[in-house]
């Protein structure tokens, strides 16, 4: 476990390995080795997670500083990695489900001319993701928020023969560039009131130097949350995700949906103590989270292809993380990252199989009875489309329900309401790709005869994930005897109800860490949040609760029953109902014409003022001036150096005139004068 | 140095004329003539013009420096002469002609 900071170092020897040797690796070598340096990463996190589950509850804290980093006055950041139970589990998320990733690659990627430029860029967007996770300050935490979102361009962009591809790279940059610059902002802010960016010490001055609900820690937790909303892809800054889908499918996988997407939730996770403080931030945070999850829903609804499709339930999803966030229930959103990540991880590469099976098709009506065809990628995607509609013994049940439960039982009823039905889309959506892809007729029989399974390189990653999509719940169940783990591992630093011990709302004994316990008396955050009336000495109302679950899993079947009715069997109902409503879908279909919105009010403006520096300012001004001078120069070069006629005469007639002249003035100008 | 203060036969403005008149006939020549050869012997008539108006002026002063000087003058003519020649053949060769208008691709 002391050997805990070793881990993000093995996916960047593997980097390192893979990108600069690349003349001497095949294709073949350099996916092992990639998928090696991350397999044993994940070795020794699980060892490192055994470790941490050796200690007491409270003092599974491991601190490891490698060097300093940068010093100058009071400011100190070293290059330092802190292991508490929340980077734990972020850390085996990522080797865990990041090393399937890499190995399914393998057979993905087979056959692609730059696949070892491939796994470089993998590895090091493991490495930087670990970073990020693991960092112990702020800084070094921005150091692998910016490495992910470079590996998260390049590998966009990774066909970058493909114009689609390097567009959709660069819009993923350049929208991230805008949470970031609220992420730096706020990290200078804490520096500022606190004098420090290392997270253990930002937990122990911020209640004593920040007012609760004070302008400054509303202004430093929004600047976090916009910063988390790029990179997260929460509204307004969501366009980037779904074109993000142009890169290959397993970098849609690995990073546009188990890991760096959730790197927002993660950082709200972290600075979970500063967000308690500011009841405006949480509430904002409760509100974007919820349209998010909505307003994407609706969107993913209408969507014929089939990355798009899992790319809007990413973006759905996160908004329910959020939204958890907003209620206070740090742990639920975590519950939820972690079972997404391996749901959603299956889904991605459960379509990317398809896609593999159809030679690069993605279009959904195009598809169509593949279920005989490719019966391993139907039966994971299934389940995995069953663990996203939230039907029960899934994975995506326990953690959406959890999500459900949190903001009911803190009153907020209309957010309950608004991410239930944003439940119901889930469930409609995720049975109408299921339904449109592997069910029905073919529709396109040349691309079905074509159709073949992948190969066990891919299935068998698939299968793991879908085992863990399938029990990845127990992680979490309520309501059972010694059920919550997750929740109770992560409550020495999220705080929140111990399923063991007596419900958080102002039970400050609960809290371990002292800085916790200041917060808590300081800002009422459990009676801010939760309607103290509702938890009982358990942390749940059972009776009510089982009303929520039974609420919950009617609103996945009845969206899932309507999309059997809709797409099963002919495709008229659903043709018949695109008709009638042909306004709206033709809405949903284009996304709400967000994109065309942000073109005519941000890029257009944008382009035109650059068109005007470019053309009036650069070329006339700039340009105009340094040519000006040479034009000028010439010119006068021009005709002086018709004096220079090359005939000795000339010049003797110069001298001689000159002479003369000086002579003149010499005789008669001095008496003029 | 009782030589050199004897009043001098013919009027030092005369001799002034003569170089003057010497003078402004070889700076016509190198002006207009087209030969390489008669500018060339313009140039000497030239200095030797100045010479006369030295000696002159020396024999008026009765001091040596004028004369001195075009000790000088003849030394420094000699040298030209025999560089100034040199390029003179050498265009010659050149050009196949001894007109200076042909010497010009020294133009801008």
């Amino acid at each position: 476990m002391e050997y805990f900071w070793l881990i993000p170092f093995l996916p960047l020897a593997g980097f390192l390995i893979t990108g600069l040797f690349q003349k001497w690796l095949n294709e073949k070598s350099a996916g092992l080795i990639a998928s090696a340096a991350v397999g044993a990463a994940f070795v020794l996190a699980v060892i490192s997670f055994f470790g941490l589950l050796s200690l007491p509850a409270d003092q599974r804290v491991v601190h490891h500083t490698i060097s300093s980093w940068i010093e100058a006055g009071r400011f100190n950041a070293p290059l330092a990695f802190l292991l508490d139970p929340l980077s734990m589990v972020m850390v085996l998320v990522i080797t865990g489900v990041g090393f399937l990733i890499h190995v399914y690659s393998i057979g993905y990627m087979h056959g692609d001319s730059g696949v070892k430029r491939f796994f470089s860029y993998l590895n090091l967007f493991t490495f930087a993701m670990l970073v990020l996770v693991l960092a112990d300050n702020l800084l070094l935490l921005f150091v692998g928020w910016e490495g992910v979102g470079l590996c998260s361009y390049l590998l966009i962009g990774y066909w970058y023969e493909k114009k689609s591809a390097t567009d959709a790279g660069k819009k993923a940059f350049i929208v991230n560039r805008i949470g970031d610059f609220g992420f730096l902002l706020a990290t200078a802010l804490v520096f500022w009131t606190l004098g420090t960016v290392n997270f253990r010490e930002i937990a122990e001055r911020a209640p004593g130097l920040l007012e609760v609900g004070g302008g400054m820690i509303t202004a430093i937790t929004l600047l976090f949350f916009l910063g988390a909303t790029g990179k997260s892809a929460q509204l307004p800054l969501y366009t980037w995700l779904p074109d993000a889908m142009e890169g290959p499918t397993p970098v849609s996988a690995l990073i546009h949906a188990a890991t760096m997407v959730t790197a927002g939730v993660y950082l709200l996770a972290r600075t979970q103590l500063l967000y308690t403080m500011a009841p405006l931030t949480m509430f904002v945070v409760l509100v974007i989270g919820m349209a998010t999850a909505i307003f994407a829903g609706s969107i993913g609804l209408a969507q014929t292809d089939i990355k798009k499709v899992l790319a809007y339930s990413t973006v759905s999803q996160l908004g329910f993380m959020f939204a958890a966030c907003g209620v206070g229930a740090f742990a639920a959103a975590i519950f939820h990252l972690v079972t997404h990540a391996f749901f959603k991880a299956l889904l991605f590469l459960g379509s990317g199989s398809v896609i593999h099976g159809l030679h690069g098709e993605q279009e959904m009506p195009k598809m169509g009875g593949l279920k005989d065809k490719m019966p391993t990628t139907f039966r994971v995607f299934l389940i995995g489309g069953l663990a996203l509609s939230g039907v029960p013994i899934f994975a995506g049940f326990f953690s959406k329900d959890e999500i459900l439960w949190e903001v009911f039982a803190s009153g907020n009823v209309i957010p309950w309401v608004v991410l239930a039905i944003a439940a119901l889309f889930t469930a409609f959506y995720t049975t109408r790709a299921i339904i449109l892809t592997f069910y029905g007729q073919p529709r396109d029989r040349h691309l079905y005869d074509h159709a073949h399974e992948s190969p066990a390189v891919m299935t068998v990653p698939l299968v793991i994930l879908a085992v863990l999509s399938t029990i990845g719940g127990l992680l979490g169940i309520p309501l059972l005897a010694g059920g919550q783990r997750l929740k109770a591992w992560l409550s020495p630093v999220l705080g929140g109800g111990h399923a063991a011990a007596p419900a958080a709302h102002g039970a400050a004994e609960v809290a371990t860490h002292a800085a916790e316990v200041a917060t808590r008396s300081a800002a009422p955050h459990a009676s801010t949040f939760h309607y103290p009336g509702l938890l009982s000495p358990f942390g749940h109302d059972t009776t009510l609760e089982m009303i929520l679950i039974v609420v919950s899993v009617a609103i996945a079947l009845i969206g899932i029953f309507l999309a059997t009715r809709l797409y099963a069997g002919d495709a008229s109902a659903a043709e018949k109902l695109r008709l009638s409503w042909g306004g709206l879908h033709r809405l949903l279909a284009n996304k709400y014409f967000v994109d065309e919105l942000y073109n005519a009010i941000v890029v257009r403006p944008i382009k035109l003022l650059s068109d005007f520096f470019w053309q009036i300012v650069d070329v006339r001004g700039i340009d105009g001036a340094v040519n000006g001078v040479g034009t000028f120069l010439r010119g006068t070069g021009d005709e002086l150096r018709r004096w220079q006629t090359g005939l000795a005469q000339n010049y003797a007639v110069a001298i001689v005139f000159g002479t003369l002249l000086i002579l003149a003035f010499v005789l008669w100008g001095r008496w003029a004068l | 140095m009782n030589e050199s203060v004897l009043p001098m036969l013919v009027p030092v403005a005369w001799y002034q004329v003569l170089a003057a008149v010497l003078f402004a006939i070889g700076a016509m020549g190198v002006l207009f003539r087209r030969n390489i050869l008669v500018i060339f012997m313009c140039v000497e008539l030239m200095l030797n013009a100045t010479n006369i108006a030295f000696v002159a002026f020396a024999r008026h002063l009765g001091s040596l420096d004028g004369q001195i000087i075009v000790f000088f003058v003849l030394a420094v003519a000699a040298a030209e002469v025999s560089v100034g020649l040199a390029i003179i053949i050498d265009v010659f060769r050149k050009r196949g002609t001894v007109d200076l208008a042909a010497a010009n691709i020294l133009k801008g």
